[in-house]
């Protein structure tokens, strides 16, 4: 069975930047869109106020690694917001891909990792931005608070990469060993 | 010119003393819950009436470090919480002891991550383990069984030969036969 992109935003964005480079996929229904980093500020503003889109809700914000991804990707990480239109009835995926430029087994800053927060167009996003940060160690520029969420401010790697390995490197072993005559 | 003259009477009346004191502790465990995860689940049913922990003495649940006298961990322990877990362990005032009741407590079970610990009892001592994912209310009143059996024994759990902790020895005979339904259950024929 072939989907067609026949979801009316697509036709909305496509009419309202006729000269950005877009993608659109469909699967089962849902939905997707993927833009460049770049133009994804723009893009996302653009869907929560526009008249015919009007998504006044985003329902999540979630990294993927597509390290040694079976299909060719357009980049190694994938940033996906789902979103919600509470008064069109509609339900809408955004996706931009970002490579990385320095060795990801670490934790430095990589200037390639970085694309605009939205929380300034959804509040909500905050959390799940830092999630993604947490996770992925991609930053959100213009985040207002962006910390880990999860694990704890050193923690020495962003898990959720594929290159990092599933037991960890030791995190878990880490502690003091307490008996039965501490108090 | 009774008795106690022909006992060698402080002696006895240690002992004895210490008795009173194990029957009252064994009688009267209190319970902190430590429960991340779904084991509380059957921790709660544990108390509740079907199963009926009070029967143990071990209904009070209490959520002070201070007032307990059982550390029960329920459920997976993430590296996140088990400082925590130690914290709690070192407010207990002693005695104190330490049950890890199911899989992930005390092994990490399928959880073999970066994110859980692999058996709590790495850490701080455990006294009991309860296995099973997660443990019926009865093995888990067995564990607390257990523990009654270690403060009978003035709190030192048994030690056998080579300093290993012996097994307690209180299992007893599984029966395979299906229990008695207080009512009757099944499919109505034809
Ligand atoms: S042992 Fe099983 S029931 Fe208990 S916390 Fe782990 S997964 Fe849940």
């Amino acid at each position: 069975m072939t989907t067609t992109p026949d979801h009316p935003t697509f036709a909305r964005v496509k009419e309202s930047f006729p000269d950005k480079k877009f993608r659109a996929t469909e699967f089962r229904g849902d939905s997707t869109l993927v833009v460049e980093p770049g133009d994804l500020h723009e893009v996302m503003q653009f869907l929560k106020d526009d008249e015919s889109c009007k998504y006044d809700f985003l329902s999540d914000v979630i990294g993927v690694d597509y390290l040694n991804y079976p299909a060719k990707m357009p980049g190694r990480f994938g940033v996906v917001y789902i979103l919600c239109s509470y008064e069109r009835d509609l339900r809408f995926y955004v996706k931009t891909f970002l490579d990385p430029s320095v060795p990801t087994e670490g934790i430095e800053e990589d200037p390639a990792l970085v694309i605009d927060s939205v929380t300034d167009i959804w509040a909500g996003a905050e959390w799940t931005e830092r999630e993604v940060f947490d996770m992925f160690g991609i930053r959100f520029k213009g985040h207002p608070d962006l910390r880990r969420i999860l694990l704890w401010e050193d923690y020495p790697g962003h898990p959720l990469r594929k290159d990092y390995p599933v037991k960890g490197r030791g995190e878990r072993e880490m502690y003091k060993v307490v008996d039965r005559t501490d108090a | 010119m009774g008795i106690e003259t022909a006992l060698p009477t402080d002696i006895v009346l240690t002992t004895q003393l210490q008795r009173v004191i194990n029957w009252a502790r064994r009688s009267s465990i209190w319970p902190i819950p430590f429960a991340t995860a779904c084991c509380g689940i059957e921790l709660m049913a544990t108390a509740s009436s079907r199963y009926d922990l009070a029967r143990f003495g071990a209904e009070v649940m209490r959520f002070s470090p201070r007032q307990s006298d059982l550390l029960i961990v329920a459920g997976r322990v993430s590296v996140k919480m088990m400082p925590v877990l130690q914290r709690i362990y070192q407010q207990m005032t002693e005695p104190r002891w330490v049950l890890s009741m199911g899989a992930c407590a005390s092994t990490g079970g399928v959880f073999d991550t970066y994110a859980v610990v692999q058996g709590v009892d790495q850490f701080i001592p455990v006294d009991v383990y309860v296995p099973g994912c997660p443990p019926r209310p009865e093995q888990l009143i067995e564990g607390v069984m257990a523990i009654q059996r270690i403060i009978d024994e003035d709190g030192i759990p048994p030690i056998g030969p080579g300093g290993k902790r012996a097994p307690l020895g209180i299992a007893i005979d599984p029966s395979h036969a299906p229990a008695p339904q207080p009512v009757g259950v099944g499919l109505p024929k034809g």
